[in-house]
């Protein structure tokens, strides 16, 4: 405001002299044409720069905006700066990725100029998502073991099927085959016959808990499909057992 | 003689021990048919004589074969060949009888004869004569023509010893061309039905279902093996009955079941099948038709029951294994499916897999007694005296008899714990004798004829 008033003074000045001398020429008898006087030159346009260090920084850290201008009366940088100097730096920390423009305004016009500073999340934990049939199978599915020659359900054996039956219930569209299992001490013949009776038992029981008779069905492999090759109880253990396969 | 003789003494004493309120039990009531008691005959078999360079090696297969056979038989002794007199006999005309019964030789019987052969023929002449009695005329005398193949002359040699044994025995069945089905496993956990020569020779892979193939029984007439297998069908796999017929070299139809369908066996006259099936609760045994329409249910328990056998004799008895009892133990019924009752022994323990001898007298079992491993065990069906024929040699299980009624074909772990092999042996316990050596086999079924 003082510049410009200065500047308009100085022009007013100069607008009087140059009169004079058109006045004081006037007496001489030769007259030159009117000599042509250069008119003063407008006022400058402003120009502005401005960058951001980094240009990519993680959500908390900071980048700095750097700036410069010229024949510029007033600065501002948006968003959340405001007002600065000709030239300057700042720091700015943004939650997300933006972009910042320094708008500079002088009496020769105004100009602008943008940085950008991205922001790079950290992942967002993923939505969280229904687990798929397979994995609540492999969660909630438990096969029953059994006793030596026998096929009545032990307690350990309906604590596993009650979460069995919750899956089939859940899942009415599942089907699955109960493979009745046996060790490797009685004859093969025999092993047949009870690892029937062994799935069939696991079936009733699911049956018992409301699970659909449709969805299971049954076969023995007697001892002919064991889990475990060694020869001892723990192995055995582990043949004696109603076991579910998906689909039928 | 003298080994088998000891032998079944020891198992006398073992079922004199188990049955000790049976003092009256001290003759040979295992006789079969040929007289343990009285002195066998004893048999020369020369060597077949070649009658050219390229019939050598047929004539030493069908000598071997023939020698086999007559040993295996066990109704007659074998002169050892070491001890023979230093004569080819290809004729009649060449038989210096004198010389046969002389000691160390000192046979009953001599077996000769020649074997020619062309790039297209073989043609054996054999005999056996009685050297005792050389006017007489030959107790066997034939002559084969056949292909010149391996398996052909092993067949010459086997209907030559079957004359041999059937005129010796005074008519017992001859068994040297009877076969044996059982069940092969052919690695990824998959089993086959095979059928190999009674001797072991000839072993062939039947089934080609690329699943769980088990318990093979012959049909009476030797047409058909009905078994228990896994196929797929329609995506559902499940434990059925299936037939192969041994005419068309096929699987052919038979009915699906629900539930688990297992142990085939067949009526004496081949015309009904009796099985175990869970088609409508438990396991129970169930009879049908060869076509199976609306098989009839036999029995009613709360237990599992399996491995079902007609007596062949009677076809009125019918041995199974029931856990209605809470173990696997040994029952009888009439075939009508009235009048089960457990078959009580001495022990408790596991009781499986009867077969009835061809007459219907005797009962083959496997037993696995408190403590010990499976064995097989013979038990007369109305005495219920009992002998036990293998004793801490691994499991034993599955017998099977031949139809001479004297030789039982079993498995046995003996060769290692988890390898089963199979197994011939004389009906008391003597002469064991592998079949099998390679891979898995087990549930081996001798045919009927």
């Amino acid at each position: 405001m003082n510049l410009a008033s200065r500047l308009s003074h100085r022009a007013g000045l100069l607008a009087l002299f140059s009169a004079f001398l058109i006045v004081s020429g006037c007496h001489k008898k030769v007259t030159a044409p009117p000599k042509q006087v250069e008119a003063p030159p407008p006022p400058a346009r402003p120009t502005v720069t401005l960058q951001a260090n980094p240009t990519t920084i993680n959500k908390g850290e900071s980048s700095t905006l750097s700036w410069n201008s010229t024949d510029a009366t007033q600065l501002s940088i948006d968003p959340g700066v405001g007002a600065v100097n000709a030239q300057g730096s700042t720091k700015v920390s943004p939650t997300d990725s933006t972009t910042y423009t320094i708008t500079a305004t002088g009496p020769g016009g105004s100009a602008s100029a943008t940085a950008a500073v991205s922001v790079s999340a950290p992942a967002p934990p993923p939505a969280v998502k229904e687990p798929s049939i397979d994995e609540l199978w492999a969660r909630e599915v438990q096969d029953a073991y059994f006793d030596t020659d026998k096929a009545d359900i032990r307690a350990d054996a309906r604590q596993a099927l009650a979460s069995t039956a919750e899956f089939f219930k859940a899942h009415p569209s599942v089907k699955a085959t109960i493979e009745g299992h046996c060790d490797e001490r009685g004859s093969t013949e025999y092993n047949l016959g009870l690892g029937d009776r062994r799935a069939a038992a696991v079936k009733q029981y699911l049956v018992s808990l409301g699970v659909s008779a449709g969805q299971l069905t049954t076969v023995s492999f007697g001892k002919e499909k064991p889990f475990c090759m060694e020869h001892g109880e723990p192995c055995w253990q582990q043949n004696r057992r109603g076991h579910f396969v998906k689909g039928n | 003689m003298l080994k088998s003789a000891r032998c079944l003494g020891q198992l006398l004493f073992i079922a004199v021990a188990l049955l000790s309120s049976r003092p009256a039990f001290a003759q040979d009531w295992f006789r079969t048919g040929t007289g343990l008691g009285q002195a066998k005959p004893r048999v020369a078999v020369a060597d077949l004589a070649p009658r050219s360079d390229a019939a050598k090696s047929h004539s030493s297969l069908f000598t071997q074969v023939v020698r086999d056979d007559l040993q295996f038989s066990g109704i007659l002794d074998l002169a050892s060949p070491s001890f023979y007199p230093p004569q080819v006999v290809s004729v009649p005309a060449e038989l210096k009888a004198p010389a046969w019964i002389e000691q160390p030789t000192n046979a009953n019987y001599v077996g000769f004869g020649n074997l020619t052969e062309s790039t297209s023929e073989v043609t054996i002449q054999a005999w056996l004569f009685d050297v005792r009695n050389p006017s007489a005329p030959p107790v066997v005398g034939k002559v084969y023509r056949g292909g010149p193949t391996d398996l052909q002359v092993r067949k010459f040699a086997h209907q030559f010893a079957d004359e041999i044994i059937s005129k010796l025995s005074g008519g017992l069945p001859s068994i040297a061309q009877t076969q044996i089905t059982f069940v092969r496993a052919t690695g990824n956990g998959n089993k086959e039905i095979w059928v190999m020569d009674y001797d072991g020779a000839n072993q062939h892979q039947i089934t080609n279902l690329h699943s769980i193939s088990l318990t093979p029984r012959w049909s009476p007439d030797g047409s058909r093996i009905a078994f228990t297998c896994y196929a797929p069908y329609k995506g559902v796999t499940s434990a059925q009955i299936c037939m192969y017929s041994m005419d068309t070299g096929k699987v052919i139809s038979f009915p699906r079941f629900s539930g688990t369908n297992i142990t085939p066996a067949w009526s004496p006259d081949g015309t009904q099948i009796i099985f175990s099936s869970s088609m409508q609760s438990n396991p129970e045994l169930y009879v049908c038709d060869i076509n199976c329409n609306r098989p009839k249910r036999l029995t009613q328990s709360s237990g599992a029951n399996m491995s079902p056998t007609w007596n062949p004799k009677t076809g009125q008895t019918i041995a199974f294994v029931s856990d209605r009892g809470g173990t696997p133990q040994l029952y009888l019924m009439n075939a009508d499916g009235t009048g089960a009752a457990k078959i009580d022994l001495p022990e408790k323990g596991y009781v499986i897999d009867p077969a009835w001898s061809p007459n219907g007298q005797l009962l083959a079992f496997s037993w696995r007694r408190p403590n010990d491993d499976y064995d097989i065990y013979v038990m007369d069906a109305s005495s219920r005296q009992l002998v036990e024929l293998t004793r801490d040699q691994g499991r034993n299980e599955r017998p099977s008899w031949a139809p001479d009624g004297r030789h039982i074909v079993f498995e046995s772990t003996r060769t290692g714990v988890g390898t089963r092999q199979i197994w011939t042996m004389l009906a008391d316990g003597s002469q064991p004798h592998q079949l099998t050596t390679t891979g898995h086999n087990e549930s081996p079924n001798w045919s009927t004829h």
